[in-house]
């Protein structure tokens, strides 16, 4: 990977950055977030009608968001392991002291506490910072507890993993409890865990959603939708099938949309609908393509490394990324029941967004080449 | 470091440190790579079932958006791409130019068990809509309908601001709704379709299930281009002469096929709910009328073909006519023997009973039915009338019904008999639908050429001779040879018998009388004298010149040339050549200049006059064609006129 922009002779930060960090995982990820830009220009404007604001309202905010992620990705991209290890510990309880105030204090918005006011403009939902610090986290723990003999990591891990579903589920948040605990599973099971526990701990997730389709009314009402539509209120995804169906090969053209219109989470939940409806079917493969690379493409270089906390780290992250991405557009298609749940990069959202920024600078952090073609350190 | 120390965690070795992230390659060598080597082939499972999702919602993609032909049904809402049960044919006149069609539109429903908050939807919705009130929404938004309509035919704004409302369980429905391109002009002879695109009435009911199942369009014989200068011109003179309704129709004499149809007041289709019973009554179709004098045109065609009489016979009339207690009077005496043109020409009541008590009150009864005038109309409408006559008709009834009195019959009746007086004998059944097929219709012989010839004779002195009661038509016209014959009825009281004050008139006309191509009538429903007309208000006065007016107008655009036109003007026979050999790329004004040799070969028994035109001059309509010359029309008046005048002084 010869890169002559900056040459291997620029040993500052930015140059070394430059040509260790992973090119292709950086050239998706600009590209995902410019098919962002695209529908977030097509999906703003009418859910900005809805509630009154001016057109541009919701593009605005993502636009001013946008930078403030792409800075907190590259800085952390910066990062050695062991610095993004001691920044996600602190992000980590950070958070986590925060969401324990939005269960405590905060403000509800539909039926659930998950936002933080801070003055009278900032408003922040922590817990989308929560889970990738907390898969860093139990990376650690997991790596920990196998490389040193007689440490609780495992222990740890799981006692970190109760409290925050405890915080999580208290607002009550399933989408994200499901998410932290899916993650969390995948990480036990990379860091080794016997075959027989992986399948004791794919009953115990069963277990867990079927017990949340009885324990949680809201989540029962969208199962029963989901596998009968005729019952109750179906609409949105009754809207974006139509949506994906009028979209086609060639859609109907930027703007043409009309289920963005008809959906009040066409900017949120439902932009994969809109991306159907208004590019067709290859913009909808190239999201799908770019998703399924940078997931599998950070799966293989953790892959090649030596240290297993990094490992489980970047395994972590990936699935997060990569689970919150098939989720949501699984939920578009009725492949599944509606989560919600954003699409990466792509959905509105500035909290998301900078989540996503940090989670991002830490896959590429973490997958930045560490040692030359020789083997030597760098 | 955190939360790593533990007082309870043994010590391996003891005096080490426990420090082992420093170097843990060299101690723990073969746990790490273990460890390693289990995290890479776990990191490969997770990757591949990534892939194996990220593959299956690709697949998804596919299938929903590519290879998707149908519609699912729980996603169908609305009707797709399949013929929607409200399409209907479009009706086109007979240039093809559009009379009705439809148009796409959006209809507003509910399924009102999946609207959440009936009366908030319905506050949106009346604030939206304003004309769906707040109390009807909500009522029909809790009735637990799954499908209610809330509204149909949304504009494209309306039902942009209606989606932008965002209320759940509230659906927009594709749909159609019929248009009138030409708002009011065909009101009654269309009809109108109701919401569910039934027809109503006219031809939209009568053709209701072809409209509804086929997609050519109906082809009807109206001429928008006719219709609209009739309808105008009628409008006009119905303000002129202060009369409260009239009807016009223009037929082709040689198919009964109907040119123009107008009966006034009309109604605008699109608010056919709002228009009066009189708005929807169609006079040319279904009202009946007393034609009055126009009337002796049958007497004198029936004397003439039974050979009672012939041009030279005259009959007294000096004195009234006394039967039982009624009787007959001319309204304007000349107290002499008339000859028969004499006898049209100023309408003498005693002169036409005379001559239909000579024929006979079988004869007489025999030639109306022979005329089409007794049975009810033929027409492609549900809205026909069938003609009034007494059951027993005595002695009494045959003078009057000689002169148009005690039968009613509706303008179509007349407009067809008439045109079987000039066409050259032949009766045609009126149609509204324009004979495609290109054979040529068939007709019932009904008198012979020689009467026919004698009637366009006496139609046209009626128009053009001092004293003529026509002679205001032929002014109208403009150059164009008109004939034809004035009725004038006192209309039926509200305590029945005759009303002085009130009356209805009518023209019945044929152009051009030299080879007429076309009858027009023109009916007015209690028209008033003006000053022009010198406070006069009978037929000869309103509606003679209304349907001059007509003849004015539309000549032209059937291709009629008036009086005298120059024939051999280069520039106008190369251009109208060219249309004749169908080079003419323009289809609107096509068919109009054809028709002329069509017209010239009808295969009918009799020979109709313009049978003897020639193909190839379809515009040489003049009374100065040579065809015309020897017994033509010309000739017969000349020798007509000589008489009668002469008589008359």
């Amino acid at each position: 990977m010869t890169v002559h922009t900056l040459t291997r002779m620029d040993t500052s930060t930015v140059g070394r950055w430059w040509w260790t960090v992973d090119k292709w995982i950086l050239a998706s990820t600009v590209l995902l977030i410019g098919i962002g830009i695209l529908l977030n220009l097509s999906a703003g404007p009418p859910a900005a009608g809805r509630i009154h604001a001016d057109t541009f309202h919701f593009v605005r905010k993502q636009m001013a968001f946008l930078p403030l992620a792409v800075l907190v990705a590259f800085l952390i991209s910066l990062m050695a392991p062991v610095s993004v290890r001691r920044f996600a510990v602190i992000g980590f309880c950070a958070a986590a002291f925060l969401t324990f105030l939005t269960v405590a204090f905060g403000s509800d918005i539909n039926g659930a506490k998950r936002w933080l006011s801070i003055g009278p403009i900032m408003q922040g939902q922590p817990s989308e910072f929560l889970k990738p610090f907390f898969a860093v986290v139990s990376a650690w723990m997991f790596s920990e507890h196998r490389m040193r003999e007689n440490f609780p990591g495992n222990m740890i891990a799981g006692g970190l993993l109760l409290v925050v579903l405890a915080m999580l589920l208290s607002q009550p948040d399933i989408g994200m409890s499901t998410v932290v605990s899916a993650v969390w599973a995948a990480q036990f099971f990379m860091a080794g865990l016997p075959i027989f526990w992986v399948a004791l701990i794919v009953v115990a997730g069963v277990s867990a959603i079927v017990g949340a389709y009885f324990v949680f009314p809201h989540v029962t009402s969208r199962v029963d939708r989901f596998l009968d539509p005729t019952v109750g209120d179906s609409y949105q995804v009754t809207q974006a099938m139509r949506a994906f169906q009028q979209g086609g090969l060639f859609g109907r053209g930027p703007g043409e949309g009309r289920v963005k219109e008809a959906l009040p989470d066409a900017h949120t939940d439902f932009i994969f609908a809109v991306a159907g409806e208004e590019f067709g079917v290859f913009l909808c493969l190239l999201i799908v393509a770019l998703f399924a690379f940078i997931v599998i493409r950070a799966l293989t270089r953790a892959m090649r490394e030596e240290n297993l906390f990094v490992l489980l780290a970047v395994g972590g992250l990936s699935v997060q990324f990569g689970l919150q991405a098939m989720v949501n557009m699984a939920s578009s298609l009725h492949m599944m029941p509606t989560k919600g749940m954003t699409l990466p990069f792509i959905s509105y959202g500035g909290s998301s967004l900078v989540a996503l920024g940090v989670v991002m600078g830490m896959i590429m952090a973490l997958t930045r080449r560490r040692r030359d073609p020789e083997g030597r350190a760098l | 470091m955190i939360g790593v120390r533990s007082k309870r965690r043994p010590f391996l070795y003891p005096g080490e440190e426990v420090r082992p992230s420093r170097e843990p390659k060299l101690k723990l060598h073969g746990t790490t790579k273990h460890a390693i080597e289990t995290g890479r082939m776990r990191l490969i499972a997770t990757a591949g079932l990534f892939g194996a999702a990220f593959l299956m919602i690709s697949l998804r993609l596919v299938d929903l958006m590519v290879l998707n032909d149908e519609t699912p049904a729980v996603y169908s809402r609305s009707h797709g791409a399949a013929r929607s049960p409200m399409a209907r044919a479009d009706i086109v006149d007979r240039n093809g130019i559009i009379i009705a069609t439809n148009l796409p539109t959006v209809n507003l429903y509910a399924d009102t068990h999946e609207v959440p908050d009936a009366k908030e939807a319905a506050t949106k919705l009346a604030a939206t809509l304003t004309d769906l009130k707040h109390d009807e929404l909500v009522r029909r938004l809790t009735s637990g309908q799954r499908f209610m309509y809330l509204r149909r035919n949304l504009t494209p704004e309306d039902q942009m601001t209606v989606n932008r409302l965002g209320i759940p369980g509230v659906y927009f429905e594709d749909s159609e709704s019929r248009a009138y391109l030409h708002s009011s002009l065909f009101a009654q002879v269309i009809g109108n379709t109701d919401p569910d695109n039934h027809g109503l009435g006219g031809i939209e009911k009568s053709f209701d299930k072809q409209l509804a199942q086929g997609n050519t369009p109906l082809m009807l014989s109206l001429d928008v281009r006719v219709q609209s200068a009739v309808h105008e011109t009628l409008a006009a003179s119905i303000v002129r002469y202060r009369a409260v309704a009239g009807a016009a129709v223009v037929m082709d004499v040689h198919s009964g096929e109907v040119l123009a149809m107008v009966s006034l007041p009309d109604f605008d289709p699109k608010a056919m709910n709002a228009a009066s019973q009189d708005e929807r009554f169609n006079r040319s179709t279904l009202g009946l009328f007393e034609m009055g004098s126009a009337f002796k045109l049958f007497t004198a065609a029936m004397a003439l073909e039974t050979g009672s009489a012939d041009l030279n016979s005259t009959y007294d009339t000096a004195e009234p006519i006394k039967i039982g207690r009624f009787t007959i009077h001319d309204d304007h005496p000349l107290n002499r023997r008339l000859t028969v043109p004499e006898i049209l020409v100023h309408s003498s009541n005693i002169g036409a009973a005379k001559m239909a008590l000579d024929a006979g009150t079988e004869t007489q009864k025999s030639y109306l039915k022979k005329f089409g005038l007794l049975s009810q109309l033929e027409l492609e409408v549900p809205e026909r009338g069938t003609p009034q006559f007494p059951s027993s008709w005595r002695d009494v009834n045959t003078i009057t019904i000689s002169y148009g009195h005690g039968i009613s019959v509706t303008p179509v009746h007349m407009a067809a008999a008439v045109s079987a007086l000039v066409n050259g004998g032949t009766l045609y059944t009126p149609t509204l639908v324009r004979n495609a097929t290109g054979e040529a219709p068939v007709g019932q012989q009904v008198i012979s050429k020689k009467t026919s010839d004698s009637m366009r004779a006496m139609m046209r002195m009626i128009a053009t001779v001092d004293g003529g009661t026509g002679r205001q038509a032929d002014a109208a016209a403009k150059g164009y040879d008109i004939g034809g014959k004035t009725g004038s009825a006192e209309k039926v009281g509200a305590r029945g018998g005759y009303s002085k004050s009130s009356n209805r008139t009518v023209f019945v006309s044929a152009f051009p009388i030299s080879a007429p191509r076309y009858v027009v009538f023109v009916l007015l429903d209690e028209p008033h004298g003006t000053k022009e007309t010198y406070n006069f208000a009978t037929a000869g006065w309103n509606a003679a010149p209304t349907a001059g007016n007509i003849v004015n107008k539309i000549g032209p655009m059937l291709g009629v040339f008036p009086v005298g036109h120059d024939d051999n003007f280069a520039p106008l026979n190369t251009l109208m050549q060219a249309y004749s050999n169908g080079g003419g790329s323009d289809d609107y004004a096509k068919p109009v200049l054809v028709k002329a040799p069509t017209v010239a070969a009808p295969k009918t028994t009799a020979e109709p006059v313009t049978a003897e035109k020639p193909a190839v001059d379809p515009y040489g309509e003049s009374d100065a064609d040579a065809e015309e010359a020897p017994g033509g029309i010309g000739d017969l008046i000349g020798t007509l006129r000589t008489g009668g005048t002469g008589a008359a002084q």
